[in-house]
């Protein structure tokens, strides 16, 4: 049905018949408001007295009508008109007071420059405290008057350690493969394809195996450090430490840090490991090489140095991913989307700090020829 | 120190995050053995206030005197000493997931006793008793209802056998029958041991029935609307606001 409307001494009324299910008419609605638009009109008179079935589709259109009356102070007179229809009417005319909101002030351009250079310190010196306060729960495991459960620990090992063994392999696997495969593109130009052997055990050991073990602990165990601590600051646990007196640090980090700084060397080794075998599968398969020919090349690659520099790295990467893990679980807010906020951060912050110490150590052992 | 004697002094005290003052110059006295019922609309600074007297935020301006010992200028080590003497319910409970009940309400009495296990086993159990809870010390927090975890939250807090506890909305989330349940709880505490209690909360039945003595906190003045007994200022409310919230605004 149309709402169907007549005005006549400055009264205008608005008869409702029938069904109105899912009723979508622009055009009927736009010439309603424009003919309440009109000047001079006193009354608006809803007679509903014919209106069977209704739904919200009518609702909208009386709210917007008594809404455009009400601001051109048109009296609304309701003729038989349902009393739940009328209450939803007035229902939806009642606003809550809204909260005030300051008014964003636009400030001059060394105010707003001072304003980030103190934000930035401020977190500077909130990442700074964080180390320091983990630096003290190390001193106190040291003597042995660190709050962190053995069990905790171990639960942590378990959760950094073995659980991980199958994701690394893979892709430290898969890693040693496409090195090999990308190596013997141009070697083979040079008919040295066997360098092969060289090429990925040299890479894996000295970097590529840390790196790839870093990125994979930094997605799994960093986020879920931070996805852990920072759901349990939403749900106060950590305000519950607080107040027990217990460090966060001691309790929370220390567990994390200690399990996986000692465990990234070892999945370093493996990676490794697995890389050298991702290199001999392309060079025995796809190559031609004989294992035993890609076995020796390979021992002859390996050197102790590279493969201690390789163990540093995963050593350095542990911390940074543990440190950044738990930093952002500590520090998230306290709802649902700061813990996803958290985690992000952790794996991003993970990977441009493993990246920025990878750079270090690498002018470091240069320059000390290493 | 005996009953009715001034426990915790809150002196000018302001609470604000950056630049917005949430709440200003709150003066207000809780006595030994009061059930004192911090009250007022939602968003109204009430659990900002708990927190700011737990210590967990810092005041913008104030003193918050703890049986003499100014709290917001205490050193860390009175500090830890002073907080040894409260026990804090949240409103989740907050219990460590990780944890059984009873890990969860050994933790405080490991790391402020020098008890044996066998007596830290033994006040779990008594802990866990007390809140109805015998024999759940082997569940997790995940293995039990809301009205369960507060109460093992409650077991937590009383773990030290502390002077105050704080409690944060303890009825937020649970049924009329658990809701009532954790009142009497809370009246038992406070009777049996003469514990003193500090309550947020904006659940009138909890408010009428549990509190001794409480201020309304008002978001229009961003202070306190109105003190006293809450049956006395249901009866003479000081201003229409402090009607309102008592009456579910049918005042």
């Amino acid at each position: 049905m149309k709402p169907d409307f007549s005005i006549a001494d400055n009264v205008l009324r608005l008869n409702l018949s029938g069904d109105y299910i899912d009723y979508d008419d622009e055009t009927a609605r736009r010439n309603l408001m424009t003919a309440l638009a009109q000047n001079g009109l006193q009354t608006l008179e809803i007679d509903a007295s014919s209106l069977r079935k209704w739904d919200s589709t009518l609702v909208v259109i009386l709210f917007e009508a008594v809404g455009l009356a009400q601001k051109r102070n048109i009296t609304v007179k309701w003729v038989q008109t349902p009393d739940n229809l009328q209450r939803l009417i007035a229902l939806a005319f009642q606003v809550d007071r809204k909260p005030t909101q300051d008014v964003p002030v636009s400030k001059p351009l060394l105010e707003t420059i001072g304003a980030r250079t103190l934000l930035i310190w401020a977190s500077i010196s909130k990442g700074w405290n964080f180390m320091r306060q983990t630096a003290n729960s190390i001193v106190r495991l040291c003597s042995d008057t660190a709050v962190m459960r053995r069990v905790d620990w171990l639960f942590a090992l378990e959760e950094c350690g073995y659980k991980a063994i199958g994701i690394v392999s893979l892709v430290s696997f898969m890693v040693g493969l496409i090195l090999a495969f990308v190596g013997a593109i141009q070697l083979r130009n040079f008919g040295a394809q066997i360098y092969v052997a060289s090429l990925v055990a040299i890479g894996m050991t000295r970097i590529m195996g840390a790196i790839m073990v870093g990125v994979v602990m930094a997605g799994r165990t960093g986020a879920s450090y931070a996805a852990t601590i920072g759901t349990m600051q939403v749900n106060e646990e950590i305000d519950a430490l607080k107040t027990m007196g217990i460090p966060v640090t001691d309790f929370l980090v220390l567990p994390r840090i200690s399990a996986l700084t000692l465990t990234m060397p070892l999945l370093t080794m493996l990676a490794d490991f697995m890389g050298i075998v991702g290199g001999a599968a392309v060079g025995v398969i796809m190559l031609g090489i004989s294992a035993e020919e890609y076995v020796t090349y390979t021992l002859d690659a390996l050197d102790m140095t590279n493969f201690l520099v390789g163990l540093f790295h995963g050593l350095i990467f542990g911390l940074i991913i543990s440190l950044c893990g738990c930093y952002f679980g500590v520090f998230c807010g306290r709802n649902a989307d700061s813990v996803g906020k958290a985690t992000t951060q952790a794996v991003v912050s993970s990977i441009v700090w493993m990246i920025v110490a990878t750079g270090i150590i690498t002018w470091f052992f240069e320059a000390v020829g290493i | 120190m005996k009953q009715g004697d001034p426990q915790i002094i809150v002196k000018n005290l302001t609470i604000a995050y950056g630049d917005f003052v949430l709440l200003k110059d709150l003066d207000f006295t809780i006595n030994k053995g009061d059930i004192f019922i911090i009250m007022g609309a939602s968003g109204g600074g009430k659990s900002s206030l708990l927190r700011v007297l737990t210590g967990l935020v810092p005041a913008a301006k104030g003193q918050i005197l703890i049986d003499g010992t100014d709290f917001t200028k205490a050193s860390p080590a009175e500090r830890e000493a002073l907080m040894q003497r409260c026990g804090i319910l949240y409103q989740s409970g907050a219990l460590f997931s990780s944890m059984t009940l009873a890990e969860n309400i050994a933790l405080p009495l490991q790391q402020y006793t020098d008890y044996s296990q066998s007596l830290i086993d033994e006040l779990v159990e008594l802990k866990l008793a007390l809140v109805g809870l015998k024999g759940f010390g082997e569940f997790y927090p995940s293995e039990i209802s809301g009205g369960m975890k507060k109460r093992a939250g409650l077991a937590r807090a009383l773990a030290l056998d502390p002077d105050i506890v704080y409690f944060d909305e303890p009825s937020a989330g649970l049924d009329p029958i658990s809701s009532k349940l954790l009142d009497d709880l809370i009246l038992d505490i406070n009777h049996s041991l003469g514990t003193t209690i500090v309550v947020v909360t904006h659940e009138l039945a909890s408010i009428f029935d549990i509190g001794t003595n409480s201020i309304y906190l008002d978001t229009d003045i961003k202070g306190i609307g109105a003190r006293g007994n809450p049956q006395d200022l249901l009866k003479n409310p000081p201003n229409e606001n402090v009607a309102k919230f008592l009456t579910r605004g049918e005042k």
